[in-house]
């Protein structure tokens, strides 16, 4: 079994968020990167478990600069076996899924993580299964091999699904998937002898970028209420804030 | 030149989601100066409602091959539809069949998108929309300058309005595929609100020092017809199911009441509920850092204060 895992590195999720250049530029200076918490914890967990039972090799991929391959080490660490990089900095969805099409072809499964803490876009996913022309199941929180086919348990509104497909999909892997694995010292010294590839980019479009970030307008303040005084916080929540 | 909005029914009638985005599709083809339409997918039994919300054409379609959600069969039904009324821009709410769809129909279609828009666009000569970034701590702006634009509405992110009048639907006929998918077990949830659509949440953490104790976190909603959340520990220990936790690595909301007890307020929790209109926050320790971002503040014992707060919200509610 061939495994895709798609991982993007993301701001650690404790940075403080700011911009330059007329709101323009992320502010990247101070900033820790990690890797994407769902691509990590869930999609390659996940990969590598199924590697364990079944056999086969995954193989994670990254589209970003040098400054990404801190990330793919740890994902080498964590199990993955080898890693492509595309050699070029993401600024759009569509330019990610694109450059990681041109590289997607021969897998049983390619697992994405549910959305990245960045831009939240939860677009990446979707747009490689149409360029692969292959089912897409985003949020799946349950993954399992049964024979010749995948069963596979994803959110939907107001509730969960099950369902049975054959041959390879893309996947989005939400919580519930896997847990999280830290990777020990043996995983971090073999990391450094496992192939990382670095390949050109295809030179994809873009499509819709950024044209300016701003701040969300600040909270007024926050009013203190008496502990024993609740009548008065539910006039408050009815009178001023309007929310009952 | 139009709007269409992909409306999925839940179990067989449109919610409140599917008239935001009914909403949401007036203003923009208003600001564009063009028209409205719907694309129902699958049985409603108030499908012409929608026409309330300032749709101008219901279309319905409903086929075997739809009852099982497959994105691949769906977004060609859209895309088809699309091209057969002549619809430039495509919105789908933010949910996680919308989002299966968007990311497809970007490629089908050739157009720009952006998911998880939270307002209506901006007037101006540019196509601009903008949505919450990093976690709610910042917004962007994106400008559309492709003539086919793909959009996902985020939920709650703006009210219903009565934009028109209830419409008759009418059946379109378009080539719908097989579904590679194959549907083996469905389990919904009942009896309350889903989180991502609740409009009051009551959410409680470690403070509550056990899972016994969580009776007065359901009385407190009971009383406020709200849904329960709670913070990531919380459910990371089997006190609450999975499907309640909020934050970064849980569900986001964005709710017009959030009630937060016992709860401490780490980055990561507020990144999931920081977009709610008005927080209340309930702690004992007046430094938590969630008062910094919240409305309301309670410093106290919650073991106190929460039925204290049941009995105003019943008072309230009786008088
Ligand atoms: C990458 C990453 C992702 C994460 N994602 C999430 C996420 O999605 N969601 C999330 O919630 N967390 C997340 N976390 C965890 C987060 O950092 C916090 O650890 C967590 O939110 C704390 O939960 P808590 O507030 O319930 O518990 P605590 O931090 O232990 O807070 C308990 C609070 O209860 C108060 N309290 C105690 N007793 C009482 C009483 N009798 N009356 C009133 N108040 C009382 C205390 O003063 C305290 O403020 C994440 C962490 C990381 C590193
Ligand atoms: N630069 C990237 N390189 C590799 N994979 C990525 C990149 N950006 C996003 N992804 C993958 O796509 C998923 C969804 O991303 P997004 O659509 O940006 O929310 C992520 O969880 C990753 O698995």
């Amino acid at each position: 079994m061939k495994i895709l895992v798609c991982i993007s590195k993301t701001p650690d999720t404790t940075s403080k968020i700011s911009f330059v250049n007329n709101g323009k530029e992320f502010n990247s200076e101070g900033i820790q990167y990690i890797m994407n918490p769902y691509d990590e914890w869930y999609a390659l967990v996940r990969a590598v478990e199924l590697k364990e039972k079944n056999g086969g090799s995954v193989t994670v991929i990254n589209v970003g600069d040098v400054s990404s391959e801190i990330v793919i080490r740890k994902a080498l660490a964590i199990g993955a076996d080898d890693a492509i990089r595309v050699d070029v900095s993401p600024e759009s969805s569509l330019q990610v899924a694109k450059e990681i099409a041109a590289h997607a072809s021969g897998y049983d499964l390619v697992l994405t993580g549910k959305e990245t803490i960045d831009y939240n876009g939860a677009e990446v996913g979707a747009m490689l299964a149409e360029l692969l022309d292959l089912p897409y199941v985003s949020f799946a929180f349950k993954l399992e091999k049964e024979g010749d086919n995948w069963l596979v348990s994803r959110e939907v509104e107001g509730g969960t699904e099950t369902l049975k497909v054959g041959g390879p999909i893309v996947l989005s892997a939400a919580k519930g998937m896997a847990e999280q694995r830290i990777p020990n010292m043996q995983g971090i010294m073999m990391a450094k002898k496992k192939p990382l590839n670095v390949v050109a980019s295809i030179g994809a479009e873009k499509g819709s970028v950024v044209a300016s970030h701003e701040m969300p307008p600040a909270k007024s303040g926050v009013k203190m209420i008496a502990p024993d005084d609740m009548d008065t916080l539910v006039k408050l929540l009815h009178e001023e804030a309007k929310v009952i | 030149m139009s709007v269409l909005i992909a409306v999925e029914p839940v179990n067989g009638t449109i919610n409140k989601g599917g008239f935001e985005l009914a909403t949401f599709a007036r203003l923009t083809a208003d600001q564009l100066g063009t028209e409205a339409n719907a694309l129902v997918l699958g049985n409603a039994s108030n499908a012409g409602e929608l026409g309330k919300y300032g749709i101008h054409t219901v279309h319905t379609l409903q086929h075997p091959n739809l009852e099982v959600f497959d994105s691949q069969v769906y977004s060609k039904v859209i895309a088809q539809a699309a091209k057969q009324l002549g619809a430039n821009i495509v919105v789908v709410r933010h949910t996680a069949n919308g989002k299966s769809i968007l990311g497809r129909l970007a490629i089908l279609m050739s157009a720009d998108a952006v998911s998880g828009v939270n307002a209506a666009p901006q007037a101006g000569s540019v196509f601009t929309v903008s949505k919450s970034v990093y976690s709610g701590k910042a917004i962007a702006h994106y400008q559309l300058s492709s003539n086919t634009k793909v959009l996902s509405l985020m939920g709650n992110a703006l009210q219903p309005q009565f934009l028109g009048q209830e419409v008759n639907p009418q059946a379109i006929s378009l080539e719908v595929g097989n579904p590679k998918l194959q549907l083996v077990s469905r389990e919904t949830e009942t009896g309350h609100v889903p989180l991502p659509e609740a409009e009051k949440v009551v959410s409680a953490g470690r403070g509550m020092k056990g899972p016994e104790n969580w009776g007065i976190v359901e009385e407190l909603a009971a009383a406020l017809g709200a849904t329960t959340a709670c913070s990531r520990p919380v459910a990371d220990t089997g006190w609450r199911p999975h499907h309640e936790h909020v934050g970064q690595t849980g569900v986001a909301i964005r709710p017009n009441l959030y009630i937060a007890i016992g709860i401490s307020g780490a980055i990561q929790h507020l990144a999931g509920v920081n977009n709610s209109k008005t927080i209340v926050v309930i702690n004992k320790d007046p430094e938590a850092p969630f008062f910094k971002a919240a409305d309301y503040g309670v410093v106290g014992d919650l073991f106190e204060v929460v039925p204290r707060l049941t009995e105003a919200v019943k008072k309230f509610k009786n008088a």
